[in-house]
């Protein structure tokens, strides 16, 4: 039997930057909050000297304990999903204290104004029928004039260094730090791509281009490019993440407790009101229920999905039937697709590629989903390109052209001579809905708890393949016009399939936004629709993927719910915004 | 102990005294008894001396620097290195897998909990296609890493006596790489998975053995690092990271770095 | 589903030395041989160099992976059982050769009374002697009987031993001399003399001098090198099916091992045994492999287990004593046996513990059996005392005098000055049945493919304690003879109760022998009294554990039952000896 705990105002499940910052929103307010994080303790103690490319970059150090958890893939509605079982080839989801954004590269980008309103926007510029059958493209309830002061906020709370990008709406004012140093890599990149014609720009980062305190009197160090960043904690404090900006503020008030080892298993109802969360203390296997009159899931979108699924909360979704929203709307940036990149490879230039940092590049948007006529393309959306310099680890970078042997001595010799001599071209381009990419409750696999697992069916469409290819080109030619003497270029066939290598740290979607609750799982708040005191919070509420990274747009929108939620206990309860049926889809 | 001092003695008398005193009390080196498989293994494998001149091609030798952890047989061991020294193997760039202690490294990593994928999702079923088929197919199998390892290079050493009718590491290299194509290739048969799977597994984990921090036991010397112009566990390049030229810097390992912080 | 292969003349479950020599005389006989192994190839090359204590003896590198299968434990029928999850508290054997191959070699026949325990105990005592709880029954077989395979066992394994003063009668000299003495071996024989009892150097299966059995494999001398009970012998010198019976079998070229191999189920058609189903661990695949004769040969654990599995044999029911499989579970039990007696310290004497060998040693049979008159002791049967020299390992032996710290700076000065000093004169007590020791499915546990684990239930009774509490006092009695400077008793609690520890790995019964179907699983030939093609062989078939180490036993009924195996397999089938209703049991 689990022991019922004293009740608080608001339980949090997650302490990344979604459960973070409404964590300190909440507390800031004078709310006893609770926040429950299944993965242990982590402090920027355990970072200091953490340099190990195989602890953390190999054996992912700091990603999910798959023995207790995990997914199960599929393509097929007829098919038997099988586990994802390791973290080896990808890993997919953050844990610990701070989740995901400990250890991410801190890249920032805000979402376009066509993203919100994506379906309207598409079908007022192109017609309806640019819009392939079965493509679940909808729009988000929301404008980007509406989100952008809470972008703004989570700019100044993370200390955001960059500049304005030239082809992107005008910010309501810089960003509160300078942007980071550049490379000769990015120096090259910027001076082709600009002798092209283009509009490249220095990449806005959470990596600090110098010290900063945000607005809640946090300190963020300056970054030292050591190139640690991806996969790692900060060494030296100099990215933002949650546990030196929103979780400390948190900290401050007596109201705020964070639990770790607490796995949340249910969302506990009754007559359609949340009264609180049970979850398992995975050191002691004791189970505890802790009630609270607001309860927000501030998960990863795999978490967020399946705690409402096995709680019963809201409508699962059914792609046969296209009835229910939970589920609904998969994407993700394809590892095996989308991150696929171009590599060029130089025999008269070296570089310090050993250097870098997390958000280091410089990045354009003359392919963005804005600046296309898709009259002319056979794919909807767009794509960035950009050239980074996150700093090579020497057990990952051993790159060599096509014609190489994989092993043996030509191989050693030219995977060392091109290491400091290759610079790759990313591009990443918007994914969009399918009405069978989605996810329900896996009917085989448990989790330790005896729980099912989540089960993603997802397939690659002819959309995504066409993007990536003629993304390919463009980074192809800004390569050769860069000087590079070998360019590879990922094979790309129709064949290329989504699998158990395909889901990356980008997937959104199971619990979307809209305002509409036959095709919405929460409103621009991120209040459910089905249960007004629940709020689920994260890229489980992005209707789809766009092009840039999004934790700006989780951050952003955690603000917003935030201010949602403190109205919401203010007031006398009741949904925040009203529910519209709209001929969306 | 006695193995240590045997590297460093290059009499080319391989016995170690403490072995040869014993043999002669139980009676064994004299009488070369019958059921003597384990001794005369033994033996034969310690008066060849591995560094000796007469050896088929000038490879790289397993070395017995070190105890074993993983790797209860010696037999599977030699087969480890020798496939580890013909992926990254000894050349005018700077010493191959062998000499970065690779092998031990492979050995340490096996024996701890990667070895039995104690992170990994391990509840059943386990899917047949999915082993065969997979982009991950090593992360499918129902065998863990240790016992993939086991069947891959047992499988190479039964091919190598099978085809040339020696050891794998007694093969010349034209012959392991003809065994190393066809596990590349997925030719080889294997009872766990199909092999490139196996070489995949083998490969990744060479590199991670000559490039990861000397703290796990391969790296020797940092020489994967200097090879690879790698600076290591640095604190800061922001003095660097804006130069138009190539700086190079010695490399620095977690135990010196992690000494003044 | 499972493959079915073609089929063989025996398939046997297990290659420690039940099925070794199962294997061996089979094929030695010409017929075809399958055994199925559900651990890992070893041989002797594995062993080599193999002086790991940290590996082999606290990690137990040899013993079962308890993450795939276990047994739970209680001490009470009233009590939930809960699972060993630990070696550390279970070394049960694995891989080939089986927990044959990390033996200590102690080579002891058991005493005539051990086969006649209740008529014997009756004609001397009367009825009334045997506690009302006790299940005492006899063997179905004499020790004059079954004499002829104890020598053929010895001849085997080449025994080396001198001449037990005060014990049975022997057909045939021990094949080898003893093995060398020590200064503390004598020590304990010569305070074992002086008080009148007759000690002796403990029968071993490390050899004293290189030898060729019977089947021309040769053993080779013992160098004392101490790595003995826990690891595989370095120089294959220790008696191991691996260097003896699965070696002769092997050259027959009648016998497969299939390692990895996990039998889960004994095909049959409820009145004969088809063959064995099994897992291979490594790809999950299954097979059926048919046979003409089935012989379950694993430990006490995997023969029951299968057995109720297989729904062979009525399980034995304590409430309602009737039934079979699972009944007489017995064991030399870590609080009350083996691990308790008296370590003496030596302040003026050094001995050279670090040398050692698995069964060097000397040993007193005075207190076995009956050959104590037991009119005046509240116990029946007895116990062996024995001084054991290992060699000592540096991990696993800290001993201190009783009053001293458990740490700091006067525990390190005590632990290092008395580890050469101290030695222990331990008691191996017999341990009798009850009608509360027994074996049956958990209803709550299951293992890695879904079955339900094995369930032990054991409740001491009075006499149990008893008998261990006289042994302690007799130990003590020979430390202080021996001259210890302080003694410490490793005594037995008189509320002492089952500790859920298998470390002995002594552990008998379940699928008893007997002269009765309704209170025996199986005949003197191992042969199941309800299914004729079926052989159940190892500890699993004595009805109790006597004072003495019980692998001889094993051998010689596995010796006696392969004799069996072949007149089966020769004749017309049926039952191998006719059943007697018995009254007493």
């Amino acid at each position: 039997m689990a022991e019922k705990l004293d009740k608080v105002d608001v339980v949090i499940v997650g302490s990344g930057w979604a459960g973070g910052t409404a964590a300190a929103e909440l507390s800031k307010e004078g709310y006893d909050v609770v926040c429950l994080e299944r993965g242990k303790d982590h402090s920027t103690k355990d970072f200091i000297g953490a340099k190990d490319e195989l602890r953390y970059s190999r054996r992912r150090e700091m990603f999910q304990d798959l023995s207790k958890e995990t997914l199960t893939i599929r393509n097929e509605l007829d098919e038997v999903a099988t586990p994802h079982r390791s973290n080896e080839t990808n890993s997919i989801n953050g844990t610990d204290t701070g989740g995901s954004g400990v250890h991410w590269n801190g890249q920032i980008y805000r979402w376009l104004p066509t993203d919100f309103e994506l379906r309207s926007k598409t079908i007022e510029k192109y017609g309806e029928d640019i819009i392939p059958k079965d493509m679940t493209m909808q729009d988000w309830g929301i404008t980007y004039e509406e989100i952008e002061p809470y972008y703004d906020k989570f700019e100044e709370t993370i200390g955001v260094s960059g500049e304005q990008d030239p082809l992107r709406p005008k910010m309501s004012r810089p960003f509160p730090n300078p942007p980071m140093k550049e490379t000769a890599t990015m120096a090259l990149f910027k001076e082709t791509t600009k002798e092209m014609g283009y509009h490249p720009y220095h990449m806005a980062s959470a990596n600090m281009s110098q010290q900063y305190e945000n607005p809640d009197g946090e300190t963020i160090n300056a970054c030292a490019y050591c190139a640690f960043c991806e996969q790692y904690g900060c060494d030296f404090g100099a990215k933002a993440d949650p546990i030196v900006t929103v979780l400390s503020t948190a900290r401050r008030h007596d109201n705020f407790e964070l639990r770790n080892n607490s796995y949340v298993v249910r969302i506990l109802h009754e007559n359609g009101r949340a009264t609180g969360v049970r979850y398992v203390d995975t050191q002691t296997g004791l189970e505890y229920d802790q009630p609270a009159d607001l309860v927000v899931v501030g998960g990863y979108t795999f978490t967020n999905t399946r705690l409402l699924l096995l709680s019963e909360v809201g409508k699962p979704y059914d792609p046969v039937a296209n009835t229910g929203v939970i589920g609904r709307n998969l994407t993700t940036h394809f590892a095996n697709l989308t991150h696929l990149r171009v590599r060029g490879f130089f025999d008269d230039k070296k570089f310090n590629r050993y250097a870098g940092a997390g958000a280091l590049g410089t990045t354009m948007d003359d392919f963005n989903v804005e600046q296309l006529d898709h009259t002319k393309h056979d794919f909807l959306h767009g794509f960035i390109i950009r050239s980074t310099q996150l700093g090579s680890r020497p057990i990952n970078n051993n790159f060599v052209p096509e014609g190489i042997p994989t092993w043996g001595q030509e191989f050693k010799d030219k995977s060392l001579f091109y290491t400091n001599r290759n610079i790759d071209i990313q591009q990443q381009n918007g994914v969009l809905g399918w009405r069978y990419n989605y996810m329900d409750l896996d009917p085989t696999y448990k989790d330790v708890f005896g729980d099912p697992l989540l089960r993603v069916t997802a397939k690659i469409h002819d959309q995504d393949r066409n993007i990536v290819r003629y993304a390919h080109q463009k980074s192809k030619e800004i390569l050769e016009k860069m000087g590079a003497d070998h360019i590879t270029v990922p094979e790309i066939t129709d064949e290329t399939e989504f699998d158990h290598t395909s889901l990356g740290d980008h997937t959104a979607g199971g619990v979307i936004m809209g305002s509409d609750p036959e095709t919405s799982a929460v409103n621009n708040y991120s209040q459910l629709w089905d249960m007004e005191n629940v709020f689920v919070l994260g890229a489980s509420s992005f209707p789809h993927n766009s092009s840039s990274n999004p934790t700006n747009t989780v951050g952003a929108l955690a603000y917003r719910a935030t201010e949602g939620m403190i109205e919401y206990l203010k007031g006398d309860g009741g949904l925040l915004v009203e529910a519209k049926a709209t001929k969306n889809v | 102990m006695a193995n240590d001092n045997k590297t460093k003695n290059p009499s080319g008398d391989g016995v170690d005294p403490t072995r040869r005193k014993f043999l002669k009390n139980t009676g064994i080196a004299l009488g070369g008894v019958a059921g003597g498989s384990l001794l005369g293994g033994l033996l034969v494998s310690q008066s060849e001396n591995k560094n000796d001149s007469s050896s088929k091609d000038d490879k790289a030798q397993a070395p017995r620097t070190r105890g074993r952890e993983f790797f209860a047989r010696y037999e599977d061991f030699l087969v480890l290195a020798a496939a580890t020294e013909l992926i990254f193997p000894k050349d005018d760039n700077g010493p191959g897998a062998i000499d970065l202690d690779v092998p031990y490294f492979i050995d340490k990593q096996l024996a701890g909990t990667w070895g039995v994928n104690d992170d990994d999702y391990r509840q059943g079923p386990f899917d047949e296609k999915k082993v065969k088929e997979a982009a991950d197919t090593a992360n499918h199998a129902r065998a863990n890493r240790g016992q993939l390892f086991i069947d891959g290079l047992r499988s190479m050493n039964a091919e190598s006596k099978k085809r040339f009718d020696v050891t794998f590491d007694e093969a010349t290299e034209e012959e392991q790489g003809e065994i190393m194509t066809d596990l590349e290739t997925g030719k080889l048969k294997m009872k766990t998975l199909p092999s490139d799977g196996f070489f995949e597994l083998l490969k990744q984990a060479t590199l991670q053995g000559a490039f990861s921090d000397p703290l796990y036991g391969g790296n020797k010397n940092m020489d994967g690092w200097r090879m690879k112009e790698f600076p290591g566990a640095r604190a800061s390049y922001a003095d660097v990271i804006e130069e138009e030229d190539f700086v190079e810097l010695e490399p620095v390992s977690l135990t010196d770095y992690q000494q003044n912080i | 589903m499972a493959e079915e292969l073609e089929k063989v003349d025996a398939v046997i479950v297990g290659t420690g030395w039940a099925g070794g020599i199962a294997a061996a005389e089979l094929t030695k006989a010409g017929h075809k041989v399958v055994a199925l192994e559900r651990g890992k190839a070893q041989s002797r090359e594995d062993f080599i160099g193999a002086k790991d204590e940290l590996k082999y003896s606290i990690r137990y590198h040899m013993m079962q992976d308890l993450s795939k299968d276990t047994v739970t434990t209680r001490s009470s029928r009233k009590d939930v059982a809960r699972p060993v999850r630990n070696n550390s508290r279970a070394r049960m054997g694995n891989d080939t050769g089986g927990a044959s191959a990390h033996w200590n070699g102690v080579s002891f026949r058991w005493m005539p009374y051990d086969f006649e325990i209740y008529s014997k105990t009756v004609e001397k005592y009367g009825k009334d002697k045997i506690p009302k709880n006790s299940r005492i029954q006899d063997w179905g077989i004499t020790y004059d009987e079954i004499e002829p395979y104890y020598d053929k066992y010895e001849k085997t394994t080449g025994v080396s031993a001198e001449e037990n003063p005060i014990g049975p009668w022997r057909s045939d000299e021990y094949p080898n001399p003893r093995m060398k003495s020590t200064p503390s071996i004598d020590l304990f024989k010569k305070a074992g003399e002086s008080l009148g009892y007759h000690p002796y150097h403990l029968p071993s299966g490390n050899m004293s001098e290189q030898y060729t059995n019977p089947d021309g494999e040769t053993i080779n001398a013992c160098v004392y090198c101490a790595f003995c009970e826990e690891h595989g012998c370095d120089f294959g010198a220790k008696a191991d099916p691996i260097v003896t019976v699965l070696e002769t079998a092997n050259k027959t070229g009648n016998f497969e091992i299939r390692n990895e191999s996990t039998v889960t189920e004994v095909v049959h058609d409820g009145s004969k045994a088809t063959g064995l189903k099994y897992i291979d661990n490594l790809t999950g695949k299954e097979y059926i492999q048919p046979a003409d004769i089935v012989v379950l040969a694993g430990f006490v654990f995997t023969n029951n287990k299968l057995l109720l599995k297989s729904k062979i044999g009525e399980p034995y029911d304590p409430e309602t004593e009737t039934g079979v499989i699972g009944r007489n579970f017995t064991g030399h039990f870590s609080n009350i046996s083996t691990y308790i007696g008296a370590r003496g310290f030596f302040n003026d004497k050094k001995f050279n513990l670090a040398m050692g060998a698995g069964s060097l040693g000397a040993t007193l049979d005075d207190f076995s059996g009956d050959n104590i008159d037991h009119s005046d002791l509240d116990f029946l049967h007895g116990y062996e005392i024995r001084y054991y020299h290992l060699g000592k390992r540096p991990i696993a032996n800290n001993d201190v005098p009783e009053g001293t710290p458990a740490w700091g700076k006067e525990y390190k000065e005590k632990n290092l000055f008395y580890h050469n000093r101290n030695i222990l004169v331990r008691a191996k007590v017999a341990f009798l049945p009850n009608r509360y020791t027994y074996l049956d499915l958990d209803p709550t546990y299951k293992d890695e493919l879904g079955d339900p684990l094995l369930r032990v239930t054991v409740e001491y009774q009075e006499d149990d304690i008893k008998r261990a509490q006289h042994g302690v006092d007799t130990c003590e009695e020979i430390v202080k003879e021996m001259g210890a400077d302080i003694i410490d008793r490793v005594d037995v609690d008189d509320n002492a109760e089952f500790d859920h520890m298998f470390y002995t790995n002594h552990f008998i019964g379940g699928a008893i022998m007997g002269e009765d179907p309704k209170t025996s699983a199986v005949n003197r030939y191992s042969q199941m009294w309800d299914m004729e093609n079926l052989f159940v062989l190892g500890g699993s078939s004595f009805p109790h554990v006597s004072s003495h180490d019980p692998t001889e036993t094993i051998g010689a009924f596995a010796y006696l039952s392969s004799e069996g195996m072949i007149d089966y397999l020769k004749g017309d089938g049926g039952l191998l000896i006719e059943p007697k209703e018995k009254k007493e049991a």
